[in-house]
């Protein structure tokens, strides 16, 4: 049939075009990393000796709370406040330290572990404390307790581990608060770095409340080199894959960029990924359902429409 | 005054006063179109329906769309997209329309010089649908700069600099243009109202005086025959419906328009609901920020072939040839200088020609977005004079073609 | 002619079926033009009656439109006829006038006459009682009073509480 042919060639050309344009030109633009699925295998040999060991709660509750690690960090659960209030931590810190309560389900463990021992290591950002800038990373290593330090880093991790909500229990905003929270803003869910935004009776709170973020992104964009960017769109804008590539290694893709390594596992990482989809595109599945059937209803319009054309072209040919 | 007598219907009493039997025949049943034709004539509808489709989805944005520098992305990402019910179908209908527009455009154009239809006769179809392509482009740009995302802000920055004219400086042109120094409120104030009101309102003048040049040299035809229509036309109405050449535009074409514009639905919805990011560039998610220029920086798909005309070359002389480009389709008929009114497969060396034009605007199509660097860099050179060359070499290679 | 009625049929059938479509674009059309969600949510004010005081008309503000508020001493409440008394609303044990400050006959905010105690509609000039019931026409009824619930010593205007119920189930307000 020469309709069909002719239809051929056009679809042929169109496709032609985009391919060009979208598929193959966006591939020469951006660059692809491969996902290591959140193996951290960069730090086995750093963790070999953890890894090896079963840890104990007990013992590791007493190394977390004697061992330093709540100078800095509250563990809420346990009752253990924080020393400071964010604004304060991060003028000193650069960031506020998170909370430790969930850091056993949302972190990776072999993350963790070369996070205690080394965490320029583990978060991938030793560019920024080299011995020539004089700089140190303001978390301070663990040198241990006196014991097996491999054996002390496994302890603390269980007990981290022990007081965590499990896997399902974690829901994609409390992985996102965990992760990300404390960096970046999500307006569009209302987050500040500050966690979210209340809502106040008068101007004259809430214009304190956005003082008080104003000097906590200072203190940020001190430490960081600029304010990290808002998320609320980033899910769209950069992409699906690109966001997973830059939860598990910012470095991957942006070689020398401020951003940590966040160390997430890849359970917690797509959690991430959904909550920062909830802002950027939160009628996915109203448009997906709906969408279903405007194309079965089309279909059915379109065989109408050729049945109908037959009969009235009947008399003309 | 006419006679008015006492009407006998509702249907009479508007026909004295409105003539609606009239207008009827002359709009719908006895218009009278070829019956040669094929599928692609259709595309005046399907151009018809979508322009349609982004007024509604338009006015619907409209309502919520915010034209200030602070709040206009916030309320086109987040108040249309999260907020507003269905404020995500607007903007994807919106979104891929316009887009999807200028494919149909493109092959509405491409169907016209395939077949000759803009000959002798027709000049002024071809003319009025060249004015409605810039008047389409003026839309689809101004558009662009309302979500003032990263790319509205550049896109505006570089398309209004070219004004400057390069070497002549008319600097004070492209600040009158913006209302700044930059593009600020009152650039993306006037690019809103030229949007929403100026630039549609051409675009309908035009469709008009478009629809009304086919009137007297009627509809082209598959083979460009010349049809003597008030002869097939009365073997029509005298019952020879199977022997006429033509046939009535309602309901005998309009049964064909439909079923290639429900056909064309299938593929636009699935664009709409499942495919849309191809129009909704992903770096125009980040809000426009006067002192970070994208890594990547590329006009939408349908002008990439006018912007890799100009990318290649010294300022000037990019100025030159993009200008070129932009007037030198309008001036097609009088380009080609044959008086042959056949499908471009009986035409000698035109043939060649035409496939050569249209396999050049792809590469171009294609070279205009990719990074002008190393290989893509010489191509696009190579590519844009071939297209110069062609349009200027086509009075030659037309002048002496065999009449068909 | 067997044939026309059925090419009469398809065409139809086709239109029919475009119809429906129509009509459930107009389900999305007629669905944007919903109030937004956010407009919605900020539809509740709670106001704190312990700080009000005694004889003095306050306009506060509730989903943009102004509320009148009065706390009564005892000495008004027993002055009050028993129409007027009806529509006091009891807080903590004190009584308070509460109404929407806007005339019930177009929407005018009335004015009030501190000196002789009541309000009058500047646009056709409706008067009401410091109670808010009706006293000159082209007004229909007496200010409404707004949804509310009370809460210790606050009252959340927008949700609706047993106390509002019951005015509403007595034609006291709309």
């Amino acid at each position: 049939m020469k309709e069909l042919k002719i239809l051929a060639v056009v679809i042929f050309f169109t496709l032609v075009t985009y391919w060009l344009v979208e598929p193959y030109a966006h591939g020469v633009m951006h660059k692809q990393v491969d996902s290591k699925q959140f193996a951290y295998s960069d730090l086995d040999e750093a963790t070999k000796g953890v890894m090896s060991k079963k840890g104990d709660a007990t013992r590791g509750k007493d190394l977390v709370v004697n061992g330093g690690c709540t100078g800095c960090h509250s563990i809420t659960v346990a009752d253990i406040p924080a020393t400071m209030d964010a604004v304060t931590a991060a003028s000193s810190y650069g960031v506020n330290p998170p909370d430790l309560s969930n850091s056993g389900v949302v972190y990776d463990a072999k993350f963790l572990a070369a996070l205690i021992k080394n965490p320029a290591q583990a978060l991938k950002v030793e560019h920024k404390f080299t011995p020539e800038s004089g700089k140190m990373h303001p978390m301070v290593p663990f040198y241990g307790m006196g014991g097996d330090i491999d054996q002390e880093v496994a302890d603390m991790i269980a007990y981290f581990q022990s007081i965590a909500v499990s896997q399902d229990e974690l829901t994609p905003e409390m992985a996102y608060e965990n992760a990300c929270a404390r960096c970046h803003s999500m307006k569009y869910l209302n987050w500040t770095e500050l966690g979210p935004k209340p809502s106040f009776k008068t101007e004259i709170e809430s214009l304190t409340y956005d003082l008080k973020v104003l000097e906590y992104q200072d203190s940020l964009k001190a430490y960081m080199g600029k304010l990290p960017p808002d998320l609320s769109m980033q899910a769209l804008a950069r992409g699906e894959t690109r966001a997973r590539n830059f939860i598990e290694d910012p470095q991957s893709y942006l070689e020398g960029t401020a951003m940590p390594r966040v160390g997430v596992n890849a359970q917690s990482a797509e959690k991430i990924i959904t909550y920062m989809f909830d802002s950027a595109d939160p009628k996915r599945e109203q448009r997906d359902t709906i969408g279903t059937y405007v194309i079965y209803f089309s279909i059915l319009l379109a065989i109408l429409a050729i049945l109908w054309k037959k009969e009235v072209w009947r008399d003309l040919k | 005054m006419a006679n008015f007598t006492k009407a006998t219907s509702v249907k009479d009493w508007l026909n004295q006063r409105l003539a609606i039997e009239k207008v009827e025949k002359v709009m719908a049943s006895e218009y009278w179109i070829p019956k040669n034709i094929n599928f692609l004539w259709a595309m005046g509808m399907i151009l018809a329906v979508l322009f349609t489709l982004l007024v509604i989805s338009g006015i619907f944005l409209l309502m919520y769309y915010q034209p200030n520098v602070d709040t206009a992305f916030v309320s086109v990402n987040y108040t249309i997209m999260s907020e507003v019910d269905f404020g995500w179908l607007w903007r994807h209908i919106h979104a891929v329309a316009s887009s999807v527009t200028f494919l149909i455009i493109y092959i509405h154009m491409f169907t016209a010089i395939y077949y000759g239809s803009y000959k002798k006769g027709r000049e002024m179809i071809w003319v009025t649908g060249m004015l409605l392509f810039i008047t389409f482009s003026a839309e689809a740009f101004s558009g662009y700069m309302l979500p003032w995302g990263q790319m509205s802000y550049w896109a505006g920055m570089v398309i209004t600099n070219i004004f400057s004219l390069g070497d002549l400086q008319f600097n004070g042109l492209v600040e009158w243009i913006r209302g700044d120094y930059v593009p600020g409120q009152a650039f993306l104030n006037r690019f809103f109202m030229l949007h929403v009101f100026l630039l549609p309102l051409a675009i309908m003048g035009l469709i008009g005086l478009h629809f009304a040049a086919l009137r007297i040299p009627h509809v082209n035809n598959q083979d460009g025959e010349e049809i003597d229509f008030e002869a097939e036309s009365k073997k029509y109405l005298d019952g020879d419906k199977k022997g006429s050449k033509v046939m009535r535009f309602a309901n005998d074409f309009m049964s064909k328009d439909i079923m290639v514009l429900a056909i064309f639905l299938i593929f636009f919805f699935y664009l709409v609901f499942f495919h849309y990011t191809f129009a909704l560039d992903p770096v125009n998610l980040d809000p426009a920020d006067g002192l970070v220029t994208p890594a990547h920086i590329y006009p939408e798909w349908y002008f990439l072939w006018s912007y890799e005309i100009l990318r290649p070359f010294s300022v000037n002389i990019g100025l030159i040839a993009f200008g070129f480009a932009q007037v030198i389709f309008l001036l097609l008929p009088w380009l080609d200088r044959s008086p042959n009114t056949v499908p471009a497969s009986r035409r000698g060396l035109f043939k060649y020609w035409f496939w050569l034009m249209l396999g050049n605007m792809i590469a171009l199509t294609a070279l205009g977005k990719l990074p002008p660097e190393g290989m893509y860099s010489t191509l696009g050179l190579i590519s844009a004079l071939l297209f110069i060359v062609m349009w200027l070499a086509l009075p030659f290679i037309t002048k002496n073609e065999k009449k068909a | 002619m067997k044939e026309s009625s059925r090419r009469g049929f398809m065409g139809k059938a086709l239109g029919a079926v475009a119809g429906l479509g129509a009509i459930g674009s107009l389900v999305a059309m007629k669905k944007t033009w919903d109030p937004l969600p956010s407009v919605k949510a900020a539809g509740f004010t709670t106001l704190d009656m312990s700080v009000f005081t005694v004889g003095e008309m306050v306009t506060e503000q509730w989903r943009g439109k102004p509320i009148f508020v009065m706390k009564k001493s005892a000495e008004m409440v027993a002055k009050q006829t028993e129409e007027q008394s009806a529509r006091d609303i009891v807080v903590n044990g004190t009584s308070y006038m509460v109404a929407i400050g806007l005339c019930t006959h177009l929407g005018c905010i009335p004015a009030y006459k501190q000196k002789e105690e009541y309000f009058l509609c500047a646009c056709h000039g409706a008067t009401f009682d410091s109670a808010g019931l009706v006293t000159k026409l082209p007004a229909p009824r007496g200010l409404d009073i707004p949804p509310f619930k009370i809460d210790g010593n606050n009252l959340i205007l927008g949700e609706v509480g047993p106390e509002w119920q019951a005015l509403k189930d007595n034609g006291i307000t709309l």
